[in-house]
C-alpha cells in the first residue's frame, strides 16, 4: 500500500521548488519531518488541535466564558427550555446549563490527564522492560499484561470505585479514585504497543553498534530505545486521552464516578436521563460538549498515527 | 493441531487464575466494609455479621479464601445472593437475553461493517469513503449512552418506530435498536478494519493476475480480494463476540434489558459482592474462551497458517 506515499510525491512536486516541502524531501528527511509535512495540510490535525486549545482554555478558566456561578442554583427555574437569557436552559436543580457545562470540562480534563499520565509511565516502563530484556522478564511481565488485559475497562473499574468508599465531599479524592481506576485497567494497551515497537528498534544495526562499542543498558535505552520508539506510543496515549474522557463520563453517569461536589459532564448527563422525554435540552448540551472533545482527542491520534505510518488501519 | 490447542490451554491457565484472583482481590481487598449498607440505613446485627463471616470465610487469610472460591467455582457453586437466590439461576435467566442482543449486535457488525467496508475501499477517496470514514469516527468517539440516548429519542420517543424500552423476555423486534447502539463502536472498527485490509489485497500480485487473465470485476472482488481480506476482520468480530456475551452494562441500562450487563450493574449497586465476583468470572471467562476458539478458527481460514 504505497498510494499514500504517491500522493505526498505529487503534492510535493506541486510546491514551487525552494519551499519547505522541497528542503524536507532532500537528505534530511525525517519520519518526524514526514509527518509533519502530512499534519500540515490536514484539516482533520488542524480543526482537532484548534478544539482541544479552547477546551483546555475553557477548563484552565472556565470565567473567560461565562460570568454565571455554576453553583447558583432556583428550583424555582428548574428545566427551563434554552432561552436568549440562559442560553442552554435550566436543569433539574435550576442551574445554569451553559456555565454548568462550560465549568464541566476541567473534572473530565483533569481526570483524563491524569490517568493517561500514570497509564503512559506504567504501560511504557513494562513494555519498554519486556520488550528489552526479553526471556524469562518478558514472560513474566507480558502474562502480567494479559491478566489485567482480560480484565474489562468498565466492569474492572465499577469493581473498584464501588469497592472503595469516597468520603462525601471531596472533590479531589473523587477525581483521583476515578482516574487511578482507568489507570490502572488501561496501562496494559500501551505496554503492548510499547514492548512490540521496543522488540522492532532492538534488532537495528545501530542498537548492536552501540552494544559493541560498550553502552550500558539504561544509555541504550535512554539514547536509542525510547527516542525511536516513542512514536506509537504518543499516538496511542492521544487516543487514549479521549477513551478516558468518555470512560470517564460513563462512570459518572452510571452514578459510580464522579460525585456531586464535582460539576461534571457525565453527572450532568446522569442527572438528566431520567427526564429526556420531556427535556432534553438538559441531556443534549453536556453529551454535546463530551462527544466533541472525545471526538478531538481521538482524531487527533487518528491523523498522527496516519501521519506517522500510513500503512495502519 | 492437538499439541498447539494443548499448549495454549496451558498458557490460558495462569491468565484464568490471575485474573480471577485480581477480580477477587479487588472485590474484598479493597478498603470498605463488605457489610456497609447491607442492613439498610442501619449496621447490621452482631448475629448476621457472624453467620455472614463465617459462611464467606471472611476470617481466614484472602488466599484462604480465595482457594474455597476456586473450589466451590469448579464444583458448580458460583455463590448465593442475599436474597437466597443462587447466582447460577440468575445467570441462566439473563445469559439467553444477552446471547439475544449479541446475536443483533453481531448482525449489524458483519452486515453494515462489512458491506460498507467493501465498498468504501472499492471508491477509495471518493466521497462516499470519507463520509464512511468521518462517521465512522464519530461513532468511534460518542460515548454508547450518548448514541443510545440520541436513537432512543429520534426514533422511540420521537419517531415512534421502535418501543423506548424492551418488554420482559426480550423479544426479537425489540432488540434491534439496542443492538444497532451495541454494535455502533465496532462496527466502525469493523468498516475501517475490513477497508484497509481490502486496500492491501487490492494492490497484491494475485488480483494483477486475475485482472489481466480478464476475468470479470465481480468475479474478482468476491473470489480474489473480499475472500482474501476478511482474516483479520473475522479475528476482530470474534473477539467481539467474547465482549459482548459478557453483557452491555450502559447499553442494558439504557433500555431496560434483564442481561448480564444489567445483573452486573445492579449487583454492584447492591454491592452483592458474590454475585459480582462469580459473573465477572464467568464474563472474563466466557472472553477467554472465545478468543482461542478464534485462534483455532484461524487455522481453518488461513490454510497457511500452521501450529507448530
Amino acid at each position: 500500500m504505497s498510494d499514500p506515499d504517491a500522493f505526498a510525491t505529487l503534492d510535493t512536486i506541486q510546491e514551487p521548488p525552494g519551499g519547505p516541502a522541497a528542503v524536507a524531501t532532500g537528505a534530511g528527511r525525517t519520519l518526524a519531518g514526514d509527518a509533519w509535512e502530512t499534519l500540515r495540510s490536514s484539516w482533520v490535525f488542524w480543526s482537532s488541535c484548534t478544539l482541544i486549545v479552547i477546551l483546555v482554555v475553557m477548563a484552565a478558566f472556565p470565567g473567560l466564558f461565562t460570568h454565571v456561578d455554576p453553583a447558583s442554583c432556583q428550583a424555582a427555574r428548574a428545566r427551563i427550555s434554552p432561552s436568549a437569557h440562559a442560553w442552554f436552559g435550566y436543569d433539574v436543580q435550576g442551574c445554569d446549563v451553559y456555565a454548568r457545562t462550560i465549568y464541566g470540562a476541567r473534572a473530565s480534563m483533569v481526570v483524563g490527564l491524569i490517568a493517561t499520565l500514570t497509564a503512559m509511565i506504567i504501560g511504557s516502563a513494562v513494555g519498554v522492560y519486556a520488550g528489552f530484556f526479553g526471556g524469562v522478564v518478558d514472560a513474566l511481565l507480558s502474562r502480567l499484561t494479559d491478566i489485567f488485559f482480560a480484565i474489562p475497562l468498565l466492569l474492572g473499574s465499577i469493581i473498584i470505585l464501588t469497592s472503595i468508599p469516597t468520603p462525601a465531599g471531596s472533590a479531589f479524592f473523587s477525581i483521583l479514585k476515578v482516574s487511578a481506576a482507568l489507570a490502572v485497567l488501561g496501562w496494559t494497551s500501551t505496554a503492548r504497543v510499547a514492548r512490540s515497537s521496543v522488540i522492532q528498534v532492538k534488532q537495528a544495526d545501530f542498537v548492536s553498534a552501540s552494544r559493541a562499542l560498550g553502552a550500558s543498558r539504561t544509555w541504550m535505552i535512554r539514547k536509542h530505545i525510547l527516542p525511536n520508539a516513542a512514536a506509537p506510543i504518543i499516538v496511542i496515549t492521544t487516543i487514549s486521552l479521549g477513551s478516558y474522557i468518555g470512560a470517564e463520563a460513563t462512570l459518572s453517569y452510571l452514578g459510580i464516578g464522579l460525585q456531586p461536589p464535582v460539576i461534571s459532564w457525565g453527572i450532568a448527563i446522569n442527572d438528566a436521563a431520567a427526564y429526556v422525554r420531556s427535556t432534553p435540552h438538559m441531556l443534549f448540551f453536556p453529551a454535546l460538549f463530551l462527544s466533541l472533545t472525545v471526538l478531538a482527542f481521538i482524531s487527533l491520534g487518528d491523523v498522527v498515527r496516519e501521519a506517522l505510518d500510513p500503512k495502519a488501519m | 493441531m492437538a499439541r498447539y490447542v494443548a499448549r495454549r490451554i496451558l498458557q490460558m491457565l495462569p491468565v484464568i487464575i490471575g485474573t480471577t484472583f485480581l477480580i477477587f482481590l479487588m472485590v474484598w481487598a479493597l478498603p470498605g466494609d463488605p457489610f456497609a449498607g447491607r442492613c439498610g440505613q442501619r449496621p447490621c446485627s452482631d448475629a448476621y455479621i457472624q453467620a455472614e463471616t463465617a459462611r464467606l470465610h471472611l476470617d481466614q487469610s484472602l488466599p484462604v479464601q480465595y482457594g474455597y472460591f476456586l473450589g466451590n467455582m469448579l464444583q458448580g457453586d458460583f455463590g448465593t445472593v442475599s436474597n437466597g437466590d443462587t447466582v447460577l439461576h440468575q445467570l441462566g435467566r439473563a445469559f439467553p437475553i444477552t446471547l439475544k442482543l449479541t446475536t443483533v449486535a453481531i448482525g449489524f457488525e458483519i452486515v453494515l461493517g462489512i458491506g460498507i467496508g467493501i465498498i468504501a475501499a472499492l471508491r477509495r477517496g471518493r466521497f462516499f469513503d470519507r463520509l464512511t470514514l468521518l462517521t465512522s469516527l464519530v461513532a468511534i468517539s460518542f460515548p454508547v449512552f450518548v448514541i443510545g440516548f440520541v436513537l432512543q429519542y429520534i426514533f422511540g420517543v420521537r419517531l415512534g418506530l421502535f418501543r423506548v424500552t424492551v418488554q420482559s423476555g426480550a423479544p426479537w423486534q425489540d432488540l434491534i435498536m439496542p443492538g444497532f447502539v451495541l454494535a455502533s463502536l465496532s462496527l466502525a472498527f469493523v468498516l475501517r478494519l475490513t477497508r484497509a485490509s481490502l486496500l492491501e489485497t487490492l494492490n497484491a500480485d494475485h488480483v494483477r493476475t486475475a485482472v489481466a487473465k480478464g476475468l470479470p470485476r465481480s468475479l474478482v472482488i468476491r473470489r480474489h480480494i473480499v475472500r482474501n481480506s476478511l482474516i483479520p476482520v473475522v479475528t476482530y468480530i470474534g473477539a467481539d463476540v467474547g465482549v459482548l456475551l459478557g453483557g452491555a452494562i450502559v447499553t442494558e441500562g439504557i433500555f431496560n434489558i434483564q442481561g448480564v450487563g444489567g445483573l452486573l450493574y445492579h449487583a454492584t449497586k447492591l454491592r452483592e459482592n458474590a454475585t459480582v465476583v462469580s459473573v465477572a468470572t464467568v464474563v472474563v471467562l466466557i472472553v477467554l474462551f472465545v478468543n482461542l476458539l478464534i485462534d483455532l478458527f484461524y487455522a481453518v481460514l488461513d490454510p497457511r497458517i500452521r501450529y507448530e
